[in-house]
């Protein structure tokens, strides 16, 4: 019985250090609606995680937490080492560098060009001062998702899909080590849906990253998790890999996979 | 009415009721809208607080910052020079038959100068640049809010409050009295152009009598207050949009907000001037 508890407390401690993400209870409500309760989680290196749950349910709330932009009321967010809450802006700063974040909405900036969109984040993090090596980490971010025709362009001239790719290369233009892509692939066709997915999938091989996926759309699941977590009634209500929830008996699982 | 007609005690008692029950109503309802008006008040002075303590810390916007000094001077400029130069022809065109009543035509340019320069000119621009500019504000910061573009902006290194607010605010406070400055400059010439319709008025003299009656103690104030609008159209058109409500409908509040609440500002801004130029004997 000791021996037990023993190692599964071992167990707890190792996964805490390989893991570049480690959520452990935490709280966050808006007035009375309390979104997550005791919500824990955790992301390995080089693992990519889909969080599944309804609409409403905090997924985004969740990675939100990850990156800093909301407070959560009580728990700990740790992220490559470091406590988020805890940070001042400079420190905060510095970890965003490494975490890339795939808005849902895309949040291209719409008064300036997709070259401009991309430049962003490089300047402000006082990152690549030379004109050539930002206008060739441009170029290369764009051949990734295959836009490199569209770099003058307004995002308001782009489809959606195409705006999502660019979204995408924005995130990816910095090399962050994890990404958090909040509905990759939501609102767009099958076909580009899946482009997206094989697209995740090929950064992560590339560049070793690792990546929590929100995400509805099954196919993408399939394609590029390597475990799927429930996020069901505010809680980690299951976890394991895509084939083992597929089978799963529980009714509120089931569900998802219907 | 109701009282005299109505004789029955039960009756009058029920119509007395009715009365007290609305009176109750109104009470709650404006004790609800004296709530909201507060809170509001003191998330607007919290936002301002937040302008004086980012302001002086690096880093520094500048490029953005002249950008939008450059958007919104530029963008103003063509309106506010019109409607200054048709206030001018106005009021002068306005003005006259009560002077000639008195017999006193000869200082038409000297009250139109007064008027225009101390007021008119001023108000008028701040109205404009609230309209134009407050709404364009509020609409901008409040699309940039609903669609995550400002999440977006803090998950790139940049503190969006100094990026946006604090350039903004520092463009409008900064680019509004050089439009007013103008605003005095193009009315005064719609006064000229106004004066010289009926009656027959030299340029020179037109502009010795003008630069005669203004005096210092009328032309800094006036200068002065527009400041204080630029900052207010600024702090307001920013706080709307950056507080934005979820959804593209709440951008059209935005703007509309921004709108009103920076309008009335303006007003309440240059009567507390008014008092205090008064006060100071600066007129
Ligand atoms: N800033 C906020 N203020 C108040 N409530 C919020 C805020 N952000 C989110 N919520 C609430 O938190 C809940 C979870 O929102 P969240 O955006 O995380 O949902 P989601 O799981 O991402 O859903 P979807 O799949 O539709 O994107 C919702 O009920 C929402 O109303
Ligand atoms: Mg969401």
């Amino acid at each position: 019985m000791f021996a037990e508890t023993e190692t599964a407390s071992v167990k707890n401690v190792n996964r805490k250090m390989d893991s570049v993400i480690h959520v452990e209870k935490l709280n966050k409500s808006f007035g009375n609606n309390h979104i997550l309760h005791n919500f824990d989680f955790d992301l390995l290196k080089g693992e990519n995680v889909v969080v599944l749950g309804k609409s409403g349910s905090g997924k985004s709330v969740l990675i939100k937490c990850i990156i800093g932009l909301m407070n959560p009321d009580s728990g700990s967010v740790n992220v490559l080492g470091k406590e988020i809450p805890e940070l001042n802006h400079q420190e905060l700063d510095r970890i965003r560098v490494k975490v890339g974040f795939l808005f849902q909405s895309n949040a291209l900036y719409d008064s300036m060009t997709v070259r401009e969109n991309l430049e962003f984040p490089l300047r402000r993090h006082w990152i690549q001062k030379n004109k050539e090596t930002v206008n060739d980490l441009v170029m290369e971010a764009l051949t990734n998702v295959g836009l490199a025709e569209t770099v003058d362009m307004m995002p308001s001239e782009l489809s959606g899909g195409m705006r999502k790719r660019i979204a995408l290369a924005r995130t990816l233009i910095l090399k962050p080590e994890i990404i958090l892509y909040d509905e990759p692939t939501t609102g767009l066709d099958p076909i580009t849906g899946k482009e997206i997915s094989t697209l995740m999938l090929e950064v992560q091989k590339k560049y070793n990253t690792s990546s929590v996926i929100i995400s509805h759309d099954i196919n993408c699941v399939k394609l590029v998790s390597n475990r799927v977590v429930m996020l069901i009634d505010g809680i980690c209500y299951a976890s394991g890999t895509y084939d083992e929830l597929k089978v799963s008996t529980d009714k509120k699982i089931h569900k998802f996979f219907e | 009415m109701i009282f005299i007609i109505l004789s029955n005690d039960s009756i009058h008692a029920s119509v007395f009721n009715f009365k007290s029950s609305l009176r109750i109503i109104a009470m709650v309802v404006s004790a609800d809208i004296w709530k909201s008006f507060l809170s509001e008040t003191g998330d607007i002075a919290r936002f301002t607080g937040r302008f004086f303590t980012e302001f002086p810390r690096p880093r520094y916007e500048f490029g953005e910052f002249l950008r939008q000094a450059f958007y919104i001077g530029y963008k103003s400029l063509p309106l506010v020079a019109i409607t200054a130069f048709i206030m001018g022809l106005v009021i002068t065109i306005q003005s006259r038959p009560t002077l000639v009543e008195f017999g006193a035509e000869a200082w038409l340019p000297k009250m139109v100068s007064i008027s225009l320069i101390r007021e008119i000119a001023p108000v008028i621009t701040a109205l404009i640049c609230a309209g134009k500019i407050g709404s364009g504000i509020g609409a901008e910061l409040g699309s940039m809010k609903v669609t995550e573009q400002i999440d977006a902006m803090e998950v790139s290194g940049t503190n969006p409050y100094k990026y946006l607010v604090v350039t903004r605010v520092m463009a409008t406070t900064l680019t509004i009295p050089i439009l007013a400055v103008l605003a005095d400059t193009v009315s005064l010439y719609g006064g000229f152009l106004g004066a010289n319709i009926r009656g027959v008025v030299s340029w020179d003299l037109f502009w010795n009598q003008v630069f005669d009656t203004l005096v210092f103690g009328d032309v800094l104030p006036s200068i002065l207050k527009t400041f204080f609008f630029g900052f207010a159209i600024g702090i307001i058109g920013c706080y709307k949009g950056y507080n934005s409500n979820k959804g593209t409908e709440g951008v059209g509040r935005s703007a509309n907000s921004a709108v009103v609440i920076s309008s009335l500002l303006v007003f309440v801004i240059d009567l507390i001037a008014v008092q205090i130029t008064d006060l100071l004997q600066l007129n």
